[in-house]
């Protein structure tokens, strides 16, 4: 992990008049009570928390814009983002901790929220919570309350809360709580500075936070007692004994094997006694909190009349039915793609045309006295491997804007949801759904993407699958070639070959779920978020996040494998016939030979893909001389091979295995070495053998 | 699995429940994990819910406390409830 982004800004200037952090509470405390309540401490640090679907990464995004850092929790597969603002001269870190229901050890994300609000004690915790399932989003602040940390919450989505006729008076549950309750709009970044101002006061004075505590049930308390009394005694683990305990009768599995670690096994043996009486109590301590919410948000919320029809029911009559939802799926996959490629294509045309001609100008006047060679390698090598992060730039941005946008609006998940049926197929679940469905963007997110499914072996499953979903740079390959390829059919040769892709996944799926996972089942538990309308500055900074992590790959990956394959393919000698890589072509001719490419070209340039997926074309340029990758080239290329050999081509270049960036990360979220090279293995030998049919198979048809 | 608190009889799974009807959890079965999930999302002993579509096949959708979920029929099955005003 990287440090954070040091750079800090000011918070915009409200329209309101700004509320002044209330600087006397402190002193009405006395300073001495309290050595954190000096007047401006340097430095802050502020952990935002907050169920799924709450808005909290809207709240995130509203206070730290571009200066947010993107990177892991150390060790581990779950995002962290940090980010830092300035309050009344004090720079403040913002963590945002992994939205999570609870506080239980369900989930990877679970555990880190609460180690780090345990272990490094922010100064105080901003939780956002969701006004339209006030109850659910309470229920985190329950256990929040269990912990000591001074808490503010955000009351956010109340518009969204008004027109599905619910209203929440913010002062009302205020005082319920004991807790300050700032109402939001963070969508339009309303009330977001009077949140940051009250989390600031707190900060400064953690000694007024009196809050109304949840307490456990009554037939409860004695043994919860007991429990802590034996904990107390021993002292010997890095959590408070009142929650230790409380973990230990909701039978929490980390807690529960890091007190048996650190105890002596007679108190163990007495304290596992205990629970052992008491193992049904997680249910009564989960209703218990609804209970005690169900009395704070009484005298607060105001409900609408039962069986009112709200525009998300409206929506959802259509969205998740099972035959209209899954037209409508299709209809928004396709308008996806069409946007993408109506935006993108003229972007891209345009960039690739201004920038690489201002370059090549560029490199031809710095280098005009330079031998032939070092000017060759920046205007055919890197110049041309600049011209394919052009190309594709615009395409990945405009796909993750959709993507953003459909998931801002709530709509992703409705997708899962209809697709469930068929993830089902493959044991999987309609969550699985989510990271594939990336992976038609860039397959890395995609892999880092099934990290929202719970269970390892639907992980593991959606990592080895991810790979076989045709990616933008894949896409762009196939749109490149085809139209020079098949002429007239390039359009159902594109859509075949993309379903030949999707099939192969189903297939690979199915056999994979009966072999080595015993066609098991996963549980799928979903929340669907209520519609609202997307906040712009939240797609936007998606889009940025996730075009930045592929410039950064691109910068350095693509432009090296470009450099890579010009000075191999002109060494020894400068001549390309003579070079290294022709040498290695034609040495993979024999295989190439079965599926009809025995030109060594067309098999360096399936070989570069795994640097990127975008370089086939690159080198195909940089082998075939022609670097501005024009309509030229696909002509050259169509040329030396027959029509069923260029659709063995395309299928082997879609199903090839995975780039470098995409094993890397399988690396890194399997966290094995097998499971990387199993993927790379099965890749290699779909993709061959699909290759091998469908050439063999164009030549028993005269293709 | 834990009591019901109603006679078995009138009791029935939130998978057997077609859509629009309302009805209050009255037992969780299947492991700890899934129970305590479920529990923390709101699905506990009393809590009034409301189906709001099941095809027969396929996925359900469950209205809790402001919330939709979503649940595998798998999992909608291990929810049993008891009809509203039955209590």
């Amino acid at each position: 992990m990287s440090e954070p982004v040091r750079t800090s800004r000011t918070l915009p200037q409200p329209v309101a008049p700004p509320v002044r952090p209330n600087l006397r509470l402190v002193h009405c405390a006395g300073p001495e009570d309290d050595p954190r309540a000096a007047a401006h401490p340097d430095a802050l640090t502020v952990a935002l928390v907050g169920q799924p679907n709450v808005g909290k990464s809207t709240v995130f995004n509203m206070l730290t814009g571009l200066n947010q850092h993107v990177g892991n929790w150390p060790g581990k597969t779950v995002e962290l983002k940090t980010g830092v603002f300035e309050v009344e001269a004090t720079t403040v870190k913002l963590v945002d901790l992994p939205g999570t229901y609870s506080l239980t050890a369900n989930s990877e994300e679970e555990r880190i929220a609460r180690d780090f609000l345990i272990g490094e004690r922010p100064d105080v915790a901003i939780t956002v919570v969701n006004a339209a399932a006030l109850e659910r989003s309470l229920y985190l602040v329950a256990e929040l309350l269990a912990l000591d940390v001074p808490l503010v919450i955000g009351l956010n989505m109340s518009d969204v809360a008004e027109q599905h006729g619910i209203h929440v008076e913010a002062h009302v549950l205020q005082a319920a709580l004991g807790i300050p309750v700032i109402p939001l709009v963070a969508t339009r970044n309303e009330g977001i500075r009077e949140l940051v101002a009250a989390a600031y006061r707190l900060a400064l004075q953690p000694a007024a936070f009196r809050p109304n505590r949840p307490a456990i049930r009554a037939e409860h308390q004695p043994i919860l007692d007991q429990v802590v009394v034996l904990l107390d005694g021993c002292a010997c683990q890095r959590y408070p004994a009142s929650w230790a305990a409380l973990k230990l009768l909701e039978g929490d599995e980390e807690v529960t094997r890091e007190i048996q670690g650190s105890t002596p096994p007679a108190l163990w043996e007495e304290i596992h006694g205990i629970l052992l009486k008491h193992e049904d109590a997680y249910l009564d301590i989960a209703g218990g909190r609804y209970e005690w919410i169900g009395r704070m948000v009484r005298a607060a919320v105001t409900s609408p009349r039962a069986g009112a029809i709200t525009h998300t029911d409206r929506i959802d009559r259509v969205a998740t039915h099972p035959v209209l939802g899954l037209l409508l799926l299709l209809g928004i996959f396709g308008l996806a793609f069409g946007l993408t490629y109506a935006i993108a294509t003229p972007l891209s045309e345009w960039l690739s045309g201004v920038v690489l001609t201002g370059l090549i100008a560029l490199a031809d006047a710095v280098l005009g006295t330079a031998p032939a060679w070092p000017s060759g390698l920046v205007i055919d090598g890197v110049i041309g491997g600049v011209g394919t992060v052009l190309i594709f730039l615009p395409i990945l941005a405009v796909f993750f804007a959709v993507l953003g946008i459909l998931e801002d609006v709530g709509y992703l998940a409705r997708g899962a949801y209809i697709m469930d049926r068929f993830m089902h197929l493959m044991g999987l679940h309609g969550k699985s759904f989510l990271p594939l469905f990336l992976g038609f963007g860039c397959n890395v997110p995609a892999v880092m993407g099934a990290r929202i499914l719970e269970e390892r072996r639907a992980r593991m499953l959606t990592i080895l699958l991810a790979p076989l979903v045709p990616c933008t740079a894949r896409l762009a390959v196939l749109a490149f070639l085809a139209p020079a390829f098949f002429g007239s059919s390039a359009a159902a040769a594109t859509i075949g070959l993309v379903a030949l892709n999707l099939g192969i996944l189903a297939v690979t799926g199915i056999a994979v779920n009966k072999m080595a996972f015993k066609g098991e089942q996963t549980a799928f538990i979903m929340e669907l978020p209520l519609y609202h309308i997307p906040n712009l500055r939240t797609v936007g900074l998606y889009v940025w996040n996730n075009t930045a992590s592929f410039l950064r790959k691109a910068g350095t990956l693509i432009l090296l494998a470009s450099a890579v394959v010009w000075i191999l393919s002109n060494v020894p000698g400068g001549n390309v016939e003579t070079s290294i890589l022709a040498a290695v072509g034609r040495a993979l001719a024999p295989v190439g030979e079965l599926m009809g490419l025995s030109d060594w070209r067309i098999i360096v340039a399936l070989l570069s893909s795994f640097f990127a997926k975008e370089n086939t074309i690159a080198t195909l340029g940089v082998l075939f001389g022609a670097p501005e990758a024009g309509s030229a080239l696909a002509t050259q290329v169509a040329a030396i091979l027959t029509p069923g050999a260029r659709l063995a081509f395309l299928a082997v270049a879609m199903l090839f295995i995975p780039c470098v960036a995409t094993v890397a990360t399988i690396k890194q979220e399997t966290a094995s070495w097998k499971w990387t090279a199993a993927s790379i293995g099965l890749l290699l030998i779909i993709s061959l053998g699909a290759g091998v049919v469908i050439y063999q198979l164009a030549r028993v048809f005269g293709m | 699995m834990i009591d019901a608190s109603q006679p078995a009889s009138s009791t029935s799974q939130v998978a057997d429940l077609p859509s629009g009807a309302e009805a209050t959890v009255c037992a969780l079965t299947g492991g700890h994990d899934f129970c305590g999930r479920i529990a923390n999302l709101g699905f506990t002993l009393g809590a009034p819910l409301r189906v709001r579509q099941n095809y027969g096949r396929g996925p359900v959708v469950v209205a809790l406390r402001g919330t939709l979920v979503a649940l595998g029929r798998a999992e909608a099955r291990r929810i049993l409830v008891a009809p509203r005003g039955a209590t």
